[in-house]
């Protein structure tokens, strides 16, 4: 046999039990689930929940929020505050820029020295972080006035400054949108196979979306709007994944009305499984070339939506299909189609 | 066997041409594409603020402040609407507190021919609901509340009317390709590329100039110690920079900045000093004829947003409509006024709640990386799908370089603008475009391994995959549709490739590869699949 095209290289019939360590991945997912929340609520395993909410102010909803915005390194879009983006072509001296910030306005200040951009021109960058401010346009000005005295040549290359209002609503907007997504596509599965299918699809979403949200809350990778965009796709590509499974499921449980549904779920899984690898792969490993060439804005999302597929790929492996087994399936449907579905090559020229 | 119906060749044929044409216009140099004939698309990717720099203002109109404004009229229009009743309904205590308008009638035995009164003003002009609800009390206390409803309604007008507002002020050639668009019920995005500093912009978004005309006050110094002001009166503060001093005076205006039709900078001849040169229409020229005569020998003051610009003595009866305001000007802070003043006052005041500007190199280096990115990805997978697939990768990567230039045309032709997210939606698209090819080809070689013929796995290949291919994309549109909902500026630009990539992508992996794979089948005739 030849060895290209590669595919042939692929076993043509595998036969992984997967629903053997159903059991085993149902333990490992639900720990890793437990393990995502609590780092979610502790900071990324770093503060005490409890201090939180005692120092947080307002209602208890409101304090259990606060405990929640601890939980992530949330960019400028859900923190509010302005964030000035800064230049140079030589050194930049970061306390002479605390300092500027300081005479600029009062406050929690945060200056960070920053790899700005891939071509290393300019080279020196840093990002000096304030609090919303009652006046920025004059923070701002301030700040451009004295960027002298912090760096020959020095300047604004980017400002984003975001009001408490605006990234209240964007943090609340999207914790929906995810809900939304999720709940949305439980109900087209349920629409388009049957209910126990859009529970098993939601369990998958669920579990990719809170073990990718347990990563960047334990990394601290920077969370924002552009995250949110890559927790969206990561349930459409896990979704997408899933319901290449469901349908070859459907057909085959169709296909063998005696086979216990274990077994069917088994050989399902076994038939897709060279699909489920090479799309997986290829969507790697253009992520891979995005992460290390996108540039730095791009990185959090390569990242969230490299674990993201991994997830979503062991998910619709390990999660949704086998869910289906806690509640079975109702076999009696296809009893008189059933022929016909075995016959659809032939007439469907 | 292997038939591929004539318009589904002819469909592939005529997309793939509207792509090209649509996308062509990206890769001519700006003076080509200029000169292309009018039947041409010529219009390129539209790129989104963070690729190609600028500033992003979002403003917030002051709703409670909108809501305050329009109490005072409804309060006005209670008023009126007693005292024109027939018989007259006598009233006191005309106020606004809170989120009411009140009048307390004096003898509460009138409500019921208060509230025929009141009924008209409560009805909405263009029919539907009512826009203020009234609340009786016994003591002969009346109370209008704005409706929830009817206060959107009134927040998008103050929007709608401020946006061109803005736009006489920040764009007053019509030449710059700012963008000024409403946002919801009570929001305004302002765009301007280029702009690497938006302080002018907020500056001139920012001021409400309202010019309003009062008479002024004169107090002796000794009862201006007292700190006591005379009923109907206001201390009012200097405008920076205009060099006069605290007035005291009426509250209400005699007229405002509505009465004028002109407004340009000029000089003084006398003394030389920047002026500012106004016209006003026939019914102001009345009005200031009639102000100028009764009042000569005293002060008007002119004021700018509740401060003195400056406060003449009226020498003479002015009848001709047109005068001079001096205020210490300089020629660009008398043609910022002109500007102003010619552009009309806000409905309300804006607030900046969110504001973005970043350097035109940085965009650009976001779009070198972007196009780094974007291209190995499309080496990768085009290698990736050679090596597992051979001839059959191939005919998916053709496929794929149809749908990119689908994608780019598609872009193009919607106006859709593409942020640096969108890119990475495009690099993600590249990569699940493949994914309905492989999902077709691993059916063929299921069907294949059943004990198919070559023709016959093809053939059912595709359509029992199609079905799949249906359910896996619909469910990711589903996805971009909540991302549209949800998304800002630059997620809506990821919102944006990801629907046109899936769409187009599906296009192009079933039927451009259905047609490479009948028109190969049947030059070569293969008896096994090459899979």
């Amino acid at each position: 046999m030849a060895i290209w095209p590669l595919i042939r290289l692929l076993p043509q019939k595998t036969n992984f039990t997967y629903v053997k360590f159903a059991g085993i991945a149902a333990f490992l997912s639900i720990a890793l689930c437990v393990a995502s929340i609590v780092s979610i609520f502790t900071g990324g395993l770093r503060e005490n929940p409890i201090e939180v909410y005692q120092q947080a102010e307002g209602t208890p909803l409101a304090r259990i929020g606060a405990i929640m915005e601890h939980g992530f390194n949330l960019g400028i879009d859900f923190r509010g505050g302005t964030s000035i983006l800064i230049e140079a072509p030589g050194p930049i001296d970061q306390e002479a820029l605390r300092a500027l910030g300081q005479s600029a306005q009062d406050g929690d200040i945060e200056v960070q020295g920053v790899t700005c951009r891939p071509n290393n021109a300019p080279p020196y960058c840093a990002l000096l972080n304030f609090e919303t401010a009652p006046n920025q346009s004059a923070t701002v000005e301030t700040i451009r006035g004295g960027l002298a005295s912090v760096a020959e040549g020095a300047r604004i290359t980017n400002v984003d400054a975001v009001s408490a209002k605006v990234s209240e609503e964007l943090f609340s907007g999207g914790l929906i949108a995810l809900g939304l997504a999720i709940l949305l596509m439980m109900f087209y599965i349920m629409f388009r196979f049957e209910w126990q299918f859009g529970v098993g699809a939601m369990l998958g979403l669920v579990h990719d979306v809170i073990l990718t949200l347990g990563i960047f809350s334990f990394f601290r990778i920077e969370f924002t709007l552009t995250i949110i965009a890559a927790l969206l796709t990561i349930i459409g590509y896990g979704i997408n994944d899933t319901v290449v499974v469901f349908d070859r499921l459907r057909e085959n449980l169709r296909k063998f009305k005696k086979m216990p549904l274990a077994d069917v779920i088994d050989l399902s899984l076994n038939e897709t499984l060279s699909r489920t690898i090479i799309t997986g792969v290829t969507a790697l490993m253009a992520l891979v070339g995005l992460l290390f060439l996108g540039g730095e804005a791009l990185s959090g999302f390569a990242i969230a939506m490299l674990f993201g597929i991994i997830c979503g790929t062991y998910s619709s492996l390990y999660v949704a299909a086998p869910a289906i087994l806690i509640w079975g399936v109702k076999r009696g449907r296809g009893e008189t189609r059933g022929g016909a579905s075995q016959a659809t090559p032939e007439t469907a020229a | 066997m292997l038939q591929v119906a004539r318009w589904r060749i002819i469909l592939v044929a005529v997309v793939t041409l509207l792509g090209i044409a649509f996308a062509l216009p990206n890769f001519l140099p700006e003076r080509v594409r200029e000169s292309l004939p009018g039947f041409l698309p010529r219009q390129a990717i539209n790129l989104g603020l963070d690729l190609r720099g600028g500033s992003q203002l979002l403003l917030e109109i002051d709703v409670a402040t909108l809501q305050r404004q329009q109490l005072d009229n409804v309060a006005d229009l209670m008023a009126t609407s007693l005292r024109e009743a027939t018989p007259a309904i006598r009233y006191t205590g005309r106020s606004v507190v809170g989120d009411a308008a009140r009048v307390r009638l004096v003898d509460p035995t009138q409500m019921e021919a208060a509230r025929r009164a009141l009924r008209v003003i409560g009805q909405s002009t263009t029919g539907g609901n009512d826009i203020y609800t009234f609340t009786e009390a016994a003591d002969g206390l009346v109370e209008a509340r704005i409706t929830p409803v009817h206060l959107r309604e009134l927040s998008r007008q103050a929007a709608q009317q401020s946006i061109e507002v803005i736009r006489r002020r920040i764009d007053p050639t019509g030449t710059s390709e700012v963008s000024i668009v409403r946002q919801g019920d009570e929001r305004i995005i302002v765009q301007a590329p280029g702009v690497s500093d938006p302080e002018m912009l907020k500056q001139r978004i920012g001021q409400t100039a309202l010019m309003t005309f009062h008479m002024v006050r004169e107090v002796s110094p000794d009862e201006a110690q007292t700190g006591r002001l005379p009923a109907g009166t206001m201390l009012v503060e200097p405008y920076p920079g205009s060099g006069v001093s605290q007035e005291i005076v009426e509250r209400r205006p005699r007229f405002t900045g509505e009465r004028l039709v002109r407004a340009s900078p000029s000089t003084d001849s006398q003394t030389n000093e920047f002026v500012l040169s106004f016209q006003l229409d026939s019914q102001g020229t009345r009005l200031f004829c009639r102000i100028t005569s009764d009042n000569t020998g005293n002060r008007f003051a002119i004021l700018l947003d509740n401060q003195v610009l400056t406060a003449p003595r009226i020498n003479e009866p002015i009848c001709g409509g047109s005068g001079q305001i001096s205020g210490n000007f300089t020629a660009q802070s008398a043609n910022d006024l002109a500007v102003m003043l010619r552009a009309g006052a806000l409905p309300a005041p804006l607030t900046v709640i969110d504001e973005r500007t970043v350097d035109a190199s940085l965009g650009q280096d976001a779009i070198n990386s972007g196009g780094t990115a974007s291209a190995v990805a499309v080496i990768i997978t085009f290698v990736f799908m050679v090596l597992a697939y051979g001839l059959f990768g191939v005919f998916a990567c053709i496929a794929l370089l149809v749908n990119m230039v689908l994608i780019i045309g598609a872009m193009s032709m919607i106006g859709a603008a593409l942020t640096l997210p969108g890119i990475a939606g495009l690099i993600l698209t590249i990569a699940m475009a493949v994914d309905a090819n492989v999902i077709i080809y691993e059916r063929m070689r299921d069907e294949a391994r059943a004990g198919r013929g070559a023709a016959l796995a093809i053939d059912s290949g595709f359509s029992r995959a199609m079905i799949t291919i249906i359910d896996a994309n619909l469910t990711t549109i589903l996805a971009a549709m909540i991302l549209f909902q949800f998304g800002a500026g630059p997620v809506r630009g990821f919102a944006w490739t990801l629907s046109i990539g899936v769409i187009t992508s599906v296009f192009t992996a079933v039927l451009v590869t259905q047609i490479l794979i009948a028109w190969w089948f049947r030059a070569s005739r293969p008896k096994t699949l090459p899979i």
